[in-house]
């Protein structure tokens, strides 16, 4: 198996609030090896979003990482400066955010912006226009060579989604992130921009973190899954096994509620009972103990650890404690 | 059934290029038609779902229907009564047979009221003083499942699926017969969104609410609808039983949208795409059928003569000239 392109390991991020200290990501383990898409699911306040901050650089200032390692081609990146971070952001990683249409500079032409990410390469204006004009015709925008000139506001939505593409592999980067990226495209340009990624995918060599709450577009793309809830990667899995074995009783609740996986015409759907525990005051034991349906003492009084349960498998639960 | 609400012909549209440049480029249509000859029926005690892509006219349908945007033709009955043409004071009667759950359940809320005041307000704006508000302010928030702590909370501190029950409770305040939601679960979560429809379930079956929801989200729309109709452009190119829909589409568009919807299960990849291109401008309607753009059954015959609706068998129409089913 080849090296991790990124290894995170045990990370913990709390942020200050004024009801205290929230501790929105917990002990979090996650490797991603190249070449390989690995989606990132869960509800909001998960931790998505806050796993993803904190591989790019980007958390906010009342966040602090408290413990564990992020590496990342064989750097760590808790140790950069500043300055090295501008070095790694945009170039090696890079990220798609959810909504195209304040993503893109509103004041400046798709050509500035594209020239601009290449500004710390060596090259003419000339040179690095090409590039961007090719990045362009990639993604599937008509006439780049006119088209690169105009503003973000003469593009609709999914062509804008599909220029944050072209400018986050501008580039070449190791890793890219999506973050919901189709979130706030319609169904039809949804499936274009994810046709688009999985053609993409065969010319980039790196790996994709796709993060969305859409467990049909998880289905579609992605290798392998990670599951969280309330800060906490609660199972990590195969693609095939994540939809056909899983293993926590949250994963399988969340498969049950999807409504796209209930086939009979009934009505009344189900849904998780209770609510997210409080991240400021958490819980003794089990993080999802409260609303579990096979919960007993154990899970109530001590946090599990994480088991492996098969190779490429690995489940935060009690109920595998015997492997 | 009686028909509670019944649609003809409707046509909404609205101006686009200003007056002065209307004047100097005559060539320049200054309207967009953003509902354009759409008909449709909703029962009493009926769930119709209305779908379609951003910029097909849904939510202006929703909206025709409340009196928030204006009608140019055609006409809207409710209960028998004729709501195209009337004036704002004789609207205000009939808004309380109609509920409207906007969008987005924060934002729909006024941030500087409580959840009581939120609750009483159309009491206030409808003058009814016969009832005692304290009393109306808790009922409402059982019949919604939250407790009566909530009622001194605002809008902020209120979670996605709280604001959206406070928003239910409010549009069942004057007791309508109709209830126009639109994207009622957007922005929630699946297990969220299992509540909020549940709960619609249930209060339908409670007080035989009719609903029109409007939505893309069309894995969820399938559970909760009994009718279903499809929008583009403006007009309605399908509709019909929902079962019946979703088990054979008629309209090439609806199979299309459909099939772009991603099946939570790895073993069911699609590596073909259904539908290219995106949706053409109003300003720019294509001649003949206005799907033949991006349909992939088109022929000739569809790039000029605009298709009519056409009856199908099970209470069916569809606007195409060689339906699917």
């Amino acid at each position: 198996m080849s090296e991790p392109l990124l290894a995170i390991s045990d990370l913990s991020v709390e942020f200050a609030t004024p009801r205290g200290k929230v501790k929105a990501l917990r002990r979090v383990d996650l490797s991603v090896r190249p070449g390989r898409i690995v989606g990132i699911v869960g509800e909001s306040g998960c931790g998505k979003s806050t796993l993803v901050s904190a591989v790019m650089g980007l958390l906010a200032g009342n966040a602090k990482v408290t413990t564990g390692a992020i590496a990342f081609e064989g750097r760590q990146l808790r140790d950069l400066t500043e300055e090295q971070w501008r070095d790694i952001r945009g170039r090696r990683l890079a990220m798609v955010f959810q909504d195209p249409m304040t993503s893109l500079n509103p004041v400046m032409s798709i050509a500035t912006q594209m020239i601009d990410i290449q500004h710390r390469d060596p090259g003419t204006r000339a040179d690095k226009l090409k590039k961007a004009i090719h990045w362009l015709g990639k993604v599937g925008i008509a006439d780049p060579e006119q088209r690169i000139e105009d503003y973000p506001h003469r593009f609709s939505g999914g062509m804008r989604q599909r220029i944050s593409i072209a400018m986050a592999l501008l580039m070449n980067p190791s890793i890219l992130i999506a973050d919901e990226p189709t979130t706030a495209l319609d169904v039809t340009l949804e499936a274009q921009i994810i046709h688009l990624i999985k053609q993409l995918r065969s010319e980039f060599d790196g790996a994709i973190l796709f993060v969305s709450h859409n467990l049909g577009l998880i289905a579609e793309i992605c290798d392998e899954v990670v599951v969280m809830y309330a800060g906490e990667v609660v199972e990590h899995a195969d693609i095939r096994r994540l939809f056909h074995a899983p293993a926590h009783p949250y994963t399988q609740l969340l498969l049950t509620c999807d409504p796209a996986r209930i086939d009979s015409e009934q009505r009344t759907l189900p849904t998780i009972g209770g609510t997210v525990p409080d991240l400021a005051h958490l819980p003794q034991g089990c993080i999802f103990a409260a609303r579990c349906p096979s919960a007993f003492d154990r899970c109530r009084m001590q946090a599990p650890p994480t088991y492996t349960i098969a190779e490429q498998h690995h489940v935060r639960c009690f109920l595998h404690a015997d492997g | 059934m009686a028909e509670l609400l019944t649609i003809q012909g409707l046509r909404v549209r609205f101006r686009t290029v200003g007056f002065v440049r209307a004047l100097v480029d005559r060539d320049a249509d200054p309207y967009i038609d953003a509902v354009l000859d759409v008909s449709l029926a909703l029962r009493e005690g009926e769930t119709l779902g209305l779908v379609g892509e951003s910029g097909s006219g849904k939510t202006t349908l929703a909206r025709a229907v409340v009196g928030l945007v204006p009608v140019h033709s055609g006409s809207i009955h409710l209960n028998g009564r004729e709501l195209v043409g009337l004036r704002e004071s004789e609207y205000r009667g009939i808004r309380r047979q109609l509920g409207m759950m906007f969008q987005d359940p924060v934002a729909s809320l006024s941030p500087r009221k409580t959840v009581r005041g939120l609750l009483i307000e159309p009491f206030h704006i409808h003058r009814i003083r016969d009832v005692d508000l304290d009393k109306e302010a808790r009922r409402l928030l059982g019949i919604v499942g939250l407790h009566d702590g909530f009622l001194t909370a605002y809008a902020h501190q209120l979670s996605g699926g709280q604001a959206r029950r406070v928003g239910v409770a409010r549009t069942l305040s004057l007791k309508p017969k109709l209830i126009l939601a639109d994207e009622p679960t957007a922005g929630l979560d699946v297990s969220v969104q299992g509540e909020i429809l549940n709960l619609m379930n249930e209060l339908q079956k409670q007080f035989g609410l009719s609903y029109l929801i409007v939505t893309h989200n069309l894995p969820v729309i399938r559970h909760v609808s009994d009718r279903l109709a499809i929008m583009y452009l403006g007009r309605l190119v399908e509709q019909g039983p929902t079962r019946a829909v979703f088990a054979r589409p008629a309209h090439p568009y609806t199979q299309a949208l459909v099939a772009a919807v991603p099946q939570p299960d790895p073993d069911k990849r699609r590596s073909e795409l259904e539908l290219k291109g995106e949706i053409p401008s109003l300003r720019r309607r294509p001649s003949g059928c206005e799907f033949h753009t991006r349909c992939v059954h088109a022929q000739d015959r569809c790039r000029v003569e605009a298709p009519l609706p056409t009856p199908l068998p099970g209470g069916r129409e569809v606007r195409c000239h060689f339906p699917l089913a």
